[in-house]
This record gives structure tokens, C-alpha cells and sequence, in this order.
């Protein structure tokens, strides 16, 4: 059978463990990152999440200079920003990327300094590179039950607070009149996020995190306006774009510059970005098949948002 | 060492004039966005062989522009979050795909002031002067735009020639100082002198200069504590910006218990700064 599909799998891909474990864990994450993402679409809460990505950042660094793996880094740190965006004031819109961007530069600042200080202890200089960009062929055995535990945990939270969830992210005002405690709902939104996002980092490296969060949801709502679907369709994007970026990485060893293999995390981003673009065409071919002649010419004023 | 004050210095005065509008638009998640993405270009130069200020313009220039198309159709925060990943993205193959060069992956995100060689001022003058006079040029109908959108049409400003302009400023600007404070800090600065300046006033003008003033002050802090203690330049600059948001946010505060109910909503619903969520 391998010598049917060689050409696309290159020799080896069945059989590594790295591989096994890095299509489970692709598989969880994806599912955790498509339907918290989902969510953070419909908040519009992107920067958040691109915060966390960036925070785990400090996260890692700090885990590595302390000597514990990066994953209970992305958490620990994932859930202090948290509470720090929160005490500062993440759910009020007005001011509220400001609140997320200095947190951002404070904890960014923090991940500089630890990275500096273990690579000043070490001889090994890759910590940046893999806390960064990361690995999912890189997570050890030992890691997985976590992964599993965490991501549990996300869906938890989720389904439990699905319906409030859901009215408070597309009419806050009406969601409290009906006595909906928006407030703290907002607060387990945020947690799962945090730990959605240091499960995406674990897979593709903390800044580019927010692909897996954001851009199969993102191109989930413009194919649907049902939440359910697009939940589904977010997670089907994802699951299918770290599948797809798990085989291509893994022959890329055969691409040039031959030995070394291209980054996993580059080709799930491409794709989940790709994904976005084409996700936009349905729209787009729509609204040429409506325009008249006579409307062609006027051009719409579009707006900054 | 000289090099590295004066260059930081220009930095600082266009980060707080840039930032300026950066606050006011509530574009701190471009202003983020920008930098990260033209991580992928010096990246990319570093691989090719190029000036490294040449691949930073090309790719902030580029992203900007992907920015502001995307942002037209579609959300405005979801285009910035996937056009920042997706650059950020081949930053990692070309990283990946050059020798082994950690060090220097670590100076284009988090600045190294010590490595700041004399030939760098003239071209980040340079770029500096152009942010400056395209500031200037563009300040009417940039504010009218940016604080009231449907008046500047009226008037036949475009929002989105507007939207994309300031990008592009934002790019230039971006450019000049990533070599200082590095790729993933440079906006900090320019959202935490300006957002603290604002807490002092309401009037733009003035406001801008503090907002200089807070971030040189901030930028001569971090290069002598850099040269110092040997921490990254993006560290101290990262800290400043935190403390001088919170020290900001604490006078707003007091000025408001000082003055009363009345004041207080003037002060935090001034529809200056933050309100326009893209």
C-alpha cells in the first residue's frame, strides 16, 4: 500500500510515532482551536487571542528557563494574561485592544528577557525558534494525556455554557436583559481561550497560534450563518489543514535543501490562510452577479472596519 | 555607542508621533501586526543576502497593503490576525531554511541596541524625515477621517484611501524601528507613550508632544539599561510602555475623583482616542 501512495507520503510516514502522535494531537487541537475560534470570531476578540499566542511567548520561555516543559508554560502563562486582561478591562470594547496591546508589549518584554537569560546559560540556542515556531512532531509521549486533559477541559467549558455564550457573543445588551451574567461568562470565554491558545502553540508555535484559532473560524462564518455549522466546518477546516501540513512537512525532508524539514507550522498556516481567501470567493462572485451596469460605476465609500 | 542614541532618539519621535494616530484610530492591533509580519522579511533578507532594511520595507509595505484589502471584504480583525500569521509564517521557513543563526533571529525580534553601526542613522533619518512630513501632509484629513468618518466623506475624503495611507505610514515607520527595538516590541512604544499622554490631555497637539516626550524617555531608559545590564533593548521598552500606560490610567483616574461625576465622563468618553474599534 505504501508503494501506491508514495508519491504523495513519503517513505516512513506510516510508521513514525512522531507522526501518530502529531495527527492525534493535530486532530484534538484543531477541533478545541475551530470551536473556541468560532466564538473569538464573533466577539471580535482576535486580538485576544493573537495576545495569548504572543503571551505564551513569555509562558515558554519562562517554563524552559525554569526547566519544566514549554506546554505548563503556554498554561500558566496563558491564564495570568487572563486575569491581567481582565482586571484591565478586556470586555468593554472602548479601550479594550489598548488594555490588550500593553499587556501584549509588558509580557513580550518578559519573554525577551527569559529567553535571554537561558540562552545565556545554555549552550543551546533554539529555544526561540521552537517556542516560536514550534513542533508537533516534537511532543513527547509524556505530553499527550496532558493535551487530552486540557483540551477536555476547553469543550467542558464550551458546551456548558454554549447558549449563553452564543447570545451574550452576537447581542450582548440583550443577553444581560435577559439576565444573562454576561460578565462572568466573558471570564470562562477568556479561560478557555487561554488554554485553547496554549494548545495551539504547543502544535505551531505561540505567535502563530491565532492561525488555528482564528482563520478556520473566520472562514467557517463566511461559508455559514448557522453557529452549530460553523463549528463543525472550523473544525473540519482545521483538521484538515494540520493533516494536510503534517504530510507535506514530513516529505519536504526530500524537498530542498534536502535533510532538513520544512516547518509544519508553515504549512498549516498557508493553508488555513489560503482556506481564508477562498472562503471570501463565494461572497465575492455573488455580489458581481448582482451588480447592474448602472451600479458598476458608482463605487461604494467602504469604511476602515 | 553614540550611533545607538541617536538613532533610538529618531525612533522614539516617530514612534510617538505615529503611535499618536495609531491610539486614536484604535489601530493597536496593526500597529502590532505590521512589525510581526516584517519579521518575515528580514528573515527573508538575512536568507537572500539583502539589507536587511530593504526586506523589513518590502514585507511591512506588503502586509500593510494585504491589510487594508482584506480588511475591506472581510472583518478588519480577522484579515490583520491571518495576514500577520501567514507572514510570520514564511518568516519561520525562511528561518528554517538559512543556516543556523539564532542570535540574530532573536535582534530582529526583540532589537539589539549594541549592534547599531554608523552607516544605519542616514538611512533611518531619512525614513524618519518621510514619516514626519507624511504625518504633517496628512494631518487634516487624517483626523477628520479618523474621528468623523461620515463628515470626511462628505467632504470627499475617502476612509479607505485614508485607512490605507495611514498603513502605509505605519509601514514606513515600522521600518526604521525594528533594528532598534525589534520586530515584536516596536508598537508597545507606540501605543503606550501616546495612550499615556492622552490620560494628561485631550488636546492633539499637545498631546502628540508628550507622547514624543514619554517615549524618548522611555527609549533613552531602555538603551542605558540595556547597556548596562546586557538585557535586551525590547524588555526595557516593553516595561516602560506598561508603567507608563498604568501611571497614565492612575492620573485619569485621580483627575476624575478630583473633579467629579461630570468630568469623568468627559475624560474616559472623549471620543478622541480608542473609540473607533476597526
Amino acid at each position: 500500500m505504501s508503494h501506491f501512495l508514495s508519491p504523495i507520503f513519503a517513505s516512513g510516514f506510516f510508521e513514525s510515532e512522531a507522526v501518530h502522535i502529531a495527527l492525534g494531537v493535530g486532530t484534538l487541537v484543531a477541533v478545541v482551536t475551530g470551536v473556541v475560534g468560532v466564538f473569538t470570531v464573533m466577539r471580535g476578540q482576535s486580538f485576544a487571542g493573537e495576545a495569548f499566542g504572543d503571551l505564551g511567548t513569555t509562558g515558554g520561555a519562562g517554563a524552559y528557563f525554569v526547566g519544566v516543559g514549554p506546554l505548563w508554560g503556554f498554561v500558566l502563562g496563558n491564564v495570568i494574561a487572563a486575569g491581567a486582561m481582565e482586571a484591565i478591562g478586556v470586555q468593554r470594547v472602548r479601550g479594550r485592544d489598548l488594555a490588550t496591546g500593553i499587556v501584549l508589549g509588558a509580557g513580550l518584554g518578559l519573554a525577551a528577557l527569559f529567553l535571554h537569560l537561558y540562552t545565556t546559560g545554555h549552550s543551546t540556542t533554539g529555544a526561540t525558534v521552537t517556542i516560536l515556531f514550534g513542533s508537533v512532531f516534537a511532543i513527547s509521549s509524556t505530553t499527550v494525556p496532558l493535551i487530552v486533559l486540557l483540551g477536555a477541559i476547553v469543550l467542558a467549558i464550551t458546551l456548558t455554557i454554549y447558549r449563553p455564550l452564543l447570545l451574550s457573543s452576537v447581542n450582548a445588551e440583550m443577553a444581560s436583559a435577559r439576565g444573562i451574567p454576561v460578565r462572568l461568562i466573558g471570564v470562562l470565554y477568556l479561560l478557555a481561550l487561554a488554554l485553547a491558545a496554549a494548545l495551539a502553540a504547543i502544535t505551531i508555535g505561540t505567535i502563530l497560534s491565532t492561525a488555528l484559532i482564528v482563520g478556520p473560524a473566520a472562514s467557517a462564518l463566511r461559508l455559514t450563518r448557522r453557529p452549530l455549522t460553523a463549528l463543525v466546518v472550523a473544525a473540519g477546516i482545521g483538521i484538515g489543514a494540520m493533516w494536510l501540513g503534517i504530510v507535506l512537512a514530513y516529505d519536504s525532508y526530500y524537498w530542498p535543501p534536502h535533510g532538513t524539514i520544512w516547518p509544519v507550522s508553515f504549512f498549516v498556516v498557508t493553508l488555513v490562510f489560503v482556506t481564508y481567501l477562498l472562503s471570501g470567493l463565494p461572497e465575492a462572485s455573488r455580489r458581481r452577479a448582482e451588480r447592474t451596469p448602472s451600479e458598476s460605476s458608482a463605487a461604494r465609500p467602504a469604511t476602515a472596519s | 555607542m553614540v550611533n545607538a542614541w541617536e538613532v533610538a532618539s529618531i525612533v522614539a519621535v516617530v514612534a510617538g508621533i505615529v503611535g499618536f494616530f495609531t491610539v486614536m484610530r484604535g489601530s493597536a492591533f496593526a500597529a502590532h501586526a505590521i512589525p510581526n509580519g516584517s519579521f518575515a522579511g528580514a528573515a527573508g533578507a538575512i536568507l537572500v543576502g539583502v539589507s536587511t532594511l530593504l526586506g523589513l520595507g518590502v514585507f511591512s509595505l506588503g502586509g500593510a497593503v494585504t491589510i487594508g484589502l482584506l480588511g475591506r471584504r472581510g472583518r478588519h480583525d480577522v484579515a490583520t490576525a491571518l495576514t500577520l500569521v501567514a507572514m510570520l509564517a514564511l518568516g519561520a521557513l525562511f528561518v528554517s531554511l538559512s543556516v543556523e543563526y539564532a542570535p540574530e533571529v532573536y535582534s530582529v525580534l526583540f532589537g539589539e541596541v549594541l549592534g547599531i553601526s554608523p552607516n544605519e542613522i542616514a538611512p533611518t533619518a531619512i525614513l524618519g524625515a518621510l514619516c514626519i512630513i507624511a504625518t504633517a501632509v496628512l494631518y487634516r484629513p487624517l483626523m477628520l477621517s479618523s474621528l468623523l468618518p461620515e463628515v470626511g466623506e462628505a467632504r470627499g475624503i475617502s476612509s479607505f484611501r485614508m485607512e490605507m495611507l495611514f498603513l502605509a505610514v505605519l509601514a514606513l515607520a515600522t521600518t526604521m524601528t525594528v533594528p532598534v527595538v525589534g520586530t515584536l516590541l516596536i508598537f508597545s512604544l507606540m501605543i503606550g507613550a501616546p495612550a499615556a499622554a492622552r490620560s494628561f490631555t485631550d488636546r492633539p497637539l499637545v498631546a502628540m508632544g508628550l507622547s514624543v516626550a514619554i517615549a524618548l524617555l522611555i527609549v533613552w531608559i531602555a538603551i542605558a539599561a540595556s547597556y548596562e545590564t546586557n538585557y535586551p533593548v525590547g524588555f526595557f521598552v516593553g516595561a516602560g510602555s506598561a508603567i507608563s500606560y498604568t501611571i497614565g490610567r492612575l492620573c485619569a483616574v485621580w483627575r476624575n475623583r478630583r473633579k467629579g461625576a461630570t468630568k469623568q465622563e468627559r475624560i474616559s468618553q472623549s471620543p478622541v482616542w480608542g473609540e473607533n474599534t476597526p
